[in-house]
């Protein structure tokens, strides 16, 4: 059984359309990644598979649940973590998930010992009777992780787990989160506009933009689709280079610009060796190597002609003109 | 259900013990009503029995309880503000269990409140104990359980924290005004009774003073049942609207 069914989902708020007609499914398991700029529409599809928010059109099936009729079904097999945090600041840690473990229904004599080892979990034991509003963002946001799994849900939502926080602490929780998935089996989705958050946890990525899926797989092969790797050669006989380059079957293209020879290729890290030795053989000193993959940012342009900065930037000006479109 | 209306009833209880502040604040300003008013007027305002201090006195307890009832009510625009409200609306229980934990915070709070201003009351001597009290209790708790309600339903209806100074200048401050707290209603022009008489409060304000001077303009009974259908009304009101908020 696939964990999430989406089928044609769609928000409209008023003449704005958030969310339009999205299809995938989620796999038992994985760690799926929405990755898209800002307003493309990733929190208003976690609302709607959260049951906070009623879709226009379209059906979605969560744990195997419809998100129109079986929404405490919905509820309670799902963990939550909103991109803002939903902490009450003036109760201490403890408080706060006492709370959540008593509006979810977990029994009494369960309640202290799984407190107990998700705050440990999140290293926050020591912090569990401080108030919240003395906690750091990173200690929220762990928090909150920690919250959202007390009722044992078998998905987490992590919208936009790494806003706004330092790299170091991002490292963190990008290792709980592995941490999370490895050992609990829990299958996560999360969103996020960071290319390297979703490049390093993710096991399929979907982009999203302007409410729209562009592309939907794992990263490698997202990459692969959109090109192959450049291998940089550097070398004092940058000519002799490129003419026993040319001559192998697996390079695409070798160009030569300032002492260095450029090599379009697959699987580059696997053709270097080859190269080597054929340095050798034809008696040409190689000075360096080194391998460029496309990154995420390479499919994000490739499939929308933009970057995602740039996307962001010009998001409202998108707006403006897609809520001209509908009021014709 | 009742889970969690017990955890959200306790939620308020702690926030409100924790934030001294506010306990202290909204203690402030009823006393310096009852000052004010009842030093400053006392020999302008004539009263059918007893002193002007003692004529306001439960309208001074009334005020603190509506006070801090229709602020518990209210508070849901914070916990929309800062996050909160979505914890409770993506749980697994019905939006009701969430707005009865709420009213029932809101109410024990205020009946606090309301309790505190009654001692200070009796150790100025302008109050005296009587079997009273527990009818004034009564009292209490209804006007709480109500406003509460009543902020719920407003808070329901508004998306942003700029609402907030509109519902104390034009409900808040009104409904007191017009209670018949701080004047006599048998002296009171026609047009002004009719306004205080339409005033859910009054019922509640007559009633505290019927319980704690042993006299009231209108019958305690009737106190009773209008306060009492009002806050049933507001119970329902308010529950209907937060079944229909929008996280
Ligand atoms: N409640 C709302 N009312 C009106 N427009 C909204 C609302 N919520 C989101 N939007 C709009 O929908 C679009 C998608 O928003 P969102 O899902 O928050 O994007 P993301 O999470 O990907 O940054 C944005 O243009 C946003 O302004
Ligand atoms: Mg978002």
């Amino acid at each position: 059984m696939d964990a999430i069914k989406i089928e044609g989902l769609t928000r409209r708020f008023d003449d704005l359309i958030a969310v339009n007609k999205i299809s995938f499914n989620v796999k038992q398991g994985e760690v799926f990644g929405f990755l898209g700029p800002n307003g493309a529409g990733k929190s208003t599809t976690l609302a709607m598979l959260s049951t906070l928010l009623e879709p226009s059109e379209g059906k979605a099936h969560v744990n195997g649940f419809d998100i129109k009729h079986r929404k405490d079904e919905v509820r309670k097999s799902i963990g939550m973590v909103f991109q803002d945090s939903t902490l009450d600041e003036e109760l201490t840690a403890w408080e706060n998930l006492d709370l959540h473990c008593r509006l979810y229904g977990v029994p009494g004599e369960l309640r202290a010992k799984r407190i107990l080892d998700l705050l440990k979990l999140v290293e926050l034991e020591d912090r569990k009777d401080s108030l919240v509003k003395t906690f750091s963002g990173g200690m929220k946001r762990r928090l909150e992780i920690a919250r959202g799994l007390l009722h044992e849900p078998s998905i987490l939502f992590l919208d936009e787990p790494t806003l706004g926080l330092d790299p170091q602490t991002r490292n963190k929780l990008w290792d709980y989160i592995g941490k999370l998935n490895k050992n609990k089996g829990i299958t996560i989705i999360l969103t996020t506009h960071y290319m390297d958050e979703a490049d390093k946890l993710a096991d399929r990525i979907a982009i999203i933009d302007r409410g729209k899926v562009i592309a939907l797989d794992s990263s490698a092969n997202l990459k692969n689709k959109v090109g192959g790797d450049v291998i940089n050669i550097e070398t004092t006989d940058p000519e002799a280079v490129q003419k026993f380059v040319e001559k192998c079957k697996f390079c695409k293209e070798a160009k030569r610009h300032d002492g260095k020879v450029t090599i379009s290729t697959d699987h580059a890290e696997k053709k270097i060796p080859e190269l080597i030795s054929l340095a050798e053989k034809n008696k040409v000193k190689i000075i360096s190597v080194s391998i460029n993959k496309p990154t995420l940012e390479d499919v994000f342009l490739y499939y929308t002609g933009k970057t995602i900065r740039e996307q962001e930037a010009s998001s409202i000006e998108h707006l403006r003109e897609r809520r001209r479109m509908h009021s014709r | 259900m009742a889970s969690a209306t017990y955890i959200l009833w306790l939620r308020s209880v702690k926030r409100y013990f924790r934030s001294r502040s506010r306990m202290f604040g909204s203690l402030a300003q009823p006393l310096f009503f009852f000052f004010a008013l009842g030093f400053g007027l006392s020999n302008v305002v004539s009263t059918s029995n007893g002193s002007y201090t003692a004529f306001i006195a439960p309208g001074i307890i009334a005020m603190s309880v509506l006070f801090s009832s229709v602020f518990s009510g209210i508070q849901i625009i914070w916990d929309r503000q800062f996050g909160f409200l979505k914890e409770t609306l993506v749980a697994p229980v019905s939006r009701i269990s969430i707005m009865l934990g709420q009213t029932l915070g809101g109410a024990t709070t205020s009946i606090i409140q309301g309790c505190l201003i009654f001692v200070l009351l009796l150790l100025i001597g302008s109050l005296k104990i009587s079997f009273g009290i527990l009818l004034a209790f009564l009292f209490m708790a209804l006007i709480g359980l109500s406003f509460t309600a009543m902020g719920i339903a407003i808070a329901s209806r508004i998306e942003d924290m700029e609402g907030f100074p509109l519902i104390m200048n034009f409900v808040i401050m009104p409904i007191f005004f017009l209670s018949g707290a701080l004047f006599p209603l048998t002296n009171a022009p026609s047009a002004l009774k009719v306004i205080t008489y339409l005033n859910p409060l009054t019922y509640g304000v007559e009633g505290m003073r019927y319980a704690l001077l042993g006299s009231s303009s209108i019958n305690p009974l009737v106190c009773l049942s209008v306060l009492g259908g009002f806050g049933l009304l507001m119970v329902f009101l308010g529950a209907f609207l937060f079944n229909r908020i929008k996280a």
